[in-house]
This record gives structure tokens, C-alpha cells and sequence, in this order.
């Protein structure tokens, strides 16, 4: 019988080593995994590349992971928030590394990862600062720039509704990088909020097919506050 | 002359917004267009972290914080409505199905150059979010923003001196003083504020105008 539900959080991330490359869910508050960035926190796995949109945001989930100097580098796109004073003081101090990729990029590097395709051109960023150093090639008229696939080891995610395949189906907007992680990562593990039967989640509403999932974790759902 | 406030110049950019289009409204600035697009109109509005039909606040005690815009803030969900994934959200910028992308400035050159994500400050952190997949990929590029910097200098350039967002992307800037439209032979002055001559925005701006028949 298939059982992808791990016992916890804790369970489900024991294997996690040092050196390795996380992709972190969400945007914002909105599909951050929280209780799987704290059971990493608590793993104690050092020397990690996070890929996530931002690079935390006040004192709770990565940019406590962040301050806790647990982070070697760190792929996002907008960094620099009002509240990411863990992030600023070690970028600062020059103790993270950060490879800033604008937001479409990010997404499709991460998507062509999980797709299994080598390379690909976009015309985001051309003639600009990010596309220094890179391939560039002109494809019908227009300027393109050579982008490769961002892989992960894990992926942490957050989605509303698993089963024991692992199929999910998330909430709104907290969907965001979720289903694209899941799949350009070896192992994923998701933190959901209910497990149900299999065949209880439509499968005409099934966002993300078992087969991009390993682990499934229900977390109990923390009351729910505005952003 | 008259110059506009923020909310009349998000107004102005709404004015030119018509019934069916498929919008982004970039952080900050561009999100005050939402407030005055003509009601009667059907726009649908899209959100890159992953939605389309962004409707209005929520009333207090009503939010919801999966439900957010690209600015984090909680949004409301229109009849219509539909949620995806990033890839998906970026497909729509970059592959030329959004209509309009309203985004903010530090400035924008006179071949419609936009910089508007880095000062390039020595201690400045870079944060780039979507803005240059919109630069490219939006059908058509509004820019709203003042006219002048706070020393004021044109944020209207020969060459921006900011990193830029991307080259040669800005259709039309809505500025507190006039429209200008960018067209591959130059700046077009479209319309000035009440009280402002063309003469006078010429010597408040950094490159050289163009008249059009119908402005001031």
C-alpha cells in the first residue's frame, strides 16, 4: 500500500544534510510552510541554498532560518522588504550569498526543472544588469537571454488537502511556487492542512498529481489572520 | 498650473483602461488605479504571485491571508476569478496575454527605457520582483509616475542613469504634469495639466517633446 504521510514534520524531514538545496513555498505568508521551516530549523541542517520568492519576512519562519546563519545562499526575487532584517544584516555583513532572478525566471527555471528541459530562452532581463555574462541569442526579432533549470533536493511546501498518493489541492493564492516545487525537486514534502481519503478531492481539482509529492504532513491549521 | 495628487493621476491612467482588458497594476503607485476604474467597465484585473479578477479590499475582519496581491496586501476575489501557479501567472506576462502593465518609474528614457527596480547604491539591496518580466512581456507598458524628482530634475531622460528594467518597453507616461506617449521617433506630448504651456513642460523636461496637434 502506498502511504506517503509522514508522522510529523520532525519525521518528515530527518533525512535532510548539510550542503543541501531547499525550495521554500509561498509568497509572503500566503503558502509558507511554517511548521516544516520550523522542524528545519529544529533538524539543524547548515550550509543550505533556500530558493523561495523573498528572503523572509520579520522574525518567524525562513527569516528565523535565515538569522539562525543556517542559510549559505539564497535564490529570490524581491529580498529587500521593509521587514527582512535578518536577510539585510547578513547580506550586508556579506554572510549569505544572493543570486536575484526576476520573478517569471525564477518560476520557469523551476518549472524547466521539473519538466526536464536543459535550458531555455526568455526575453525577461535583456539588455539589463541580471543578464550580464549570459547567452543571449535573437529569435525572430527579438532579444532572448539563456536560463537554466533551478533542481532542489527538497522542496517544502504547503498545500489544503492530501491524500495518501500524495495528490493535493491548495487555497487561493497560497498556491503560488507550491505545485511547480513539487516537481523540480527530489523529494518534496508538504505540510496540509487536512488528509483525506483517496478519490474524497476531485480528481478534476487535483492541482498537483501524487506523483510530484513523497511526503504529506498534516499540520493543525493555525488560526487565520491577515497577511 | 495644476498639478495632479496621486489619486487624480491614478484616475487619469483609469480614464484610458477599456472594457475587457486583462491588467496588472504594479506595487505602490499603479495599485491606486484600481480605485477609480470606471465602474460599468468589466477589466479583470491580474495579480502575479497568482490570480486574476482581483477585486477590492476586503471589509475589515474579512481577511483572508491566502488571498493576497503581488504587494502582499489582502485582496477579494470577483465572480470570474481564477487561481494559479507561478509559472502559469508568468506564462500570461511574458507570453504577451496581459493587456496593460501599469508600473512605477525612477525614470524612463526618451527611447522608453524603464528603470525602475535599483538605484545601484553601493549599500542599496537589489529586489527585483516581476517587474521586468512585465516590461517585456505587458502588450502595452503604461508608466506612472511625478515628473520630477523631489530636487527637481525630469525623471524623463536622454539615458536613464539607473540600472535599467528593461530597454526599449514603455508605450505611454502618465505623469503629474502631462501624458507623453513614446513612439520610435520621440516623446508625443499628448495633453498638459490645466495652466501648463507646452513650452513650460518642455523646459521642465530632460529630452526634447513633441507637439501633437491637440495638446496645449
Amino acid at each position: 500500500m502506498i502511504n506517503k504521510v509522514a508522522a510529523s514534520p520532525e519525521a518528515a524531514l530527518a533525512d535532510i544534510p548539510d550542503g543541501a538545496t531547499i525550495m521554500i513555498g509561498g509568497f509572503g505568508n500566503a503558502g509558507m510552510p511554517a511548521a516544516l521551516i520550523d522542524a528545519l530549523i529544529a533538524q539543524g541542517a547548515r550550509d543550505l541554498t533556500v530558493v523561495n520568492n523573498n528572503a523572509g519576512n520579520a522574525d518567524a519562519g525562513l527569516a528565523a532560518l535565515i538569522g539562525a546563519k543556517r542559510v549559505r545562499k539564497i535564490l529570490c526575487s524581491f529580498p529587500r522588504q521593509a521587514d527582512s532584517w535578518h536577510f539585510d544584516k547578513l547580506y550586508r555583513a556579506g554572510e549569505i550569498e544572493l543570486e536575484l532572478v526576476p520573478q517569471g525566471t525564477l518560476a520557469e527555471r523551476i518549472r524547466a526543472a521539473g519538466a526536464g528541459i536543459g535550458a531555455f530562452f526568455t526575453p525577461t532581463a535583456h539588455g539589463t544588469k541580471l543578464a550580464e555574462g549570459k547567452e543571449t541569442r535573437r529569435i525572430a526579432e527579438r532579444d532572448y537571454v539563456l536560463e537554466y533549470p533551478i533542481h532542489a533536493d527538497y522542496a517544502l511546501i504547503k498545500a489544503d488537502r492530501a491524500d495518501r498518493w500524495g495528490n493535493l489541492a491548495y487555497r487561493m493564492t497560497a498556491r503560488n511556487f507550491a505545485p511547480i516545487m513539487a516537481a523540480a525537486a527530489r523529494c518534496s514534502v508538504v505540510q496540509v492542512r487536512e488528509i483525506v481519503e483517496l478519490g474524497a478531492i476531485d480528481p478534476e481539482v487535483v492541482v498537483t498529481p501524487g506523483i510530484f509529492v513523497k511526503r504529506v504532513v498534516k499540520v493543525a491549521a493555525a488560526l487565520r489572520k491577515a497577511a | 498650473m495644476k498639478k495632479l495628487d496621486r489619486n487624480q493621476m491614478a484616475a487619469r491612467v483609469a480614464r484610458d483602461i477599456p472594457e475587457g482588458a486583462y491588467v496588472n497594476l504594479g506595487i505602490g503607485l499603479p495599485t491606486l488605479v484600481a480605485d477609480f476604474l470606471p465602474k460599468g467597465r468589466e477589466i479583470i484585473l491580474h495579480s502575479e504571485n497568482g490570480v486574476l479578477g482581483v477585486g477590492p479590499k476586503p471589509a475589515p475582519g474579512q481577511e483572508d491571508e491566502d488571498l493576497i496581491n503581488a504587494g502582499k496586501e489582502p485582496v477579494t476575489l470577483l465572480a470570474g476569478g481564477s487561481y494559479f501557479h507561478h509559472a502559469d501567472s508568468f506564462a500570461m506576462i511574458r507570453g504577451r496575454h496581459l493587456d496593460f502593465a501599469v508600473l512605477g518609474a525612477f525614470q524612463v528614457s526618451a527611447a522608453g527605457d524603464l528603470a525602475n527596480w535599483h538605484t545601484g547604491g553601493a549599500d542599496a539591496i537589489p529586489a527585483v520582483g516581476g517587474a521586468m518580466d512585465l516590461a517585456v512581456g505587458a502588450k502595452k507598458v503604461l508608466v506612472m509616475m511625478e515628473h520630477l524628482t523631489k530636487k527637481g530634475e525630469s525623471k524623463i531622460v536622454e539615458r536613464c542613469t539607473y540600472p535599467l528594467t528593461g530597454a526599449r518597453c514603455v508605450d505611454r507616461i502618465y505623469t503629474d504634469l502631462a501624458v507623453i506617449d513614446v513612439k520610435p521617433d520621440g516623446l508625443h506630448v499628448v495633453e498638459t495639466v490645466e495652466g501648463l504651456s507646452f513650452d513650460e513642460l518642455q523646459r521642465l523636461s530632460g529630452v526634447p517633446l513633441k507637439r501633437l496637434a491637440s495638446a496645449a
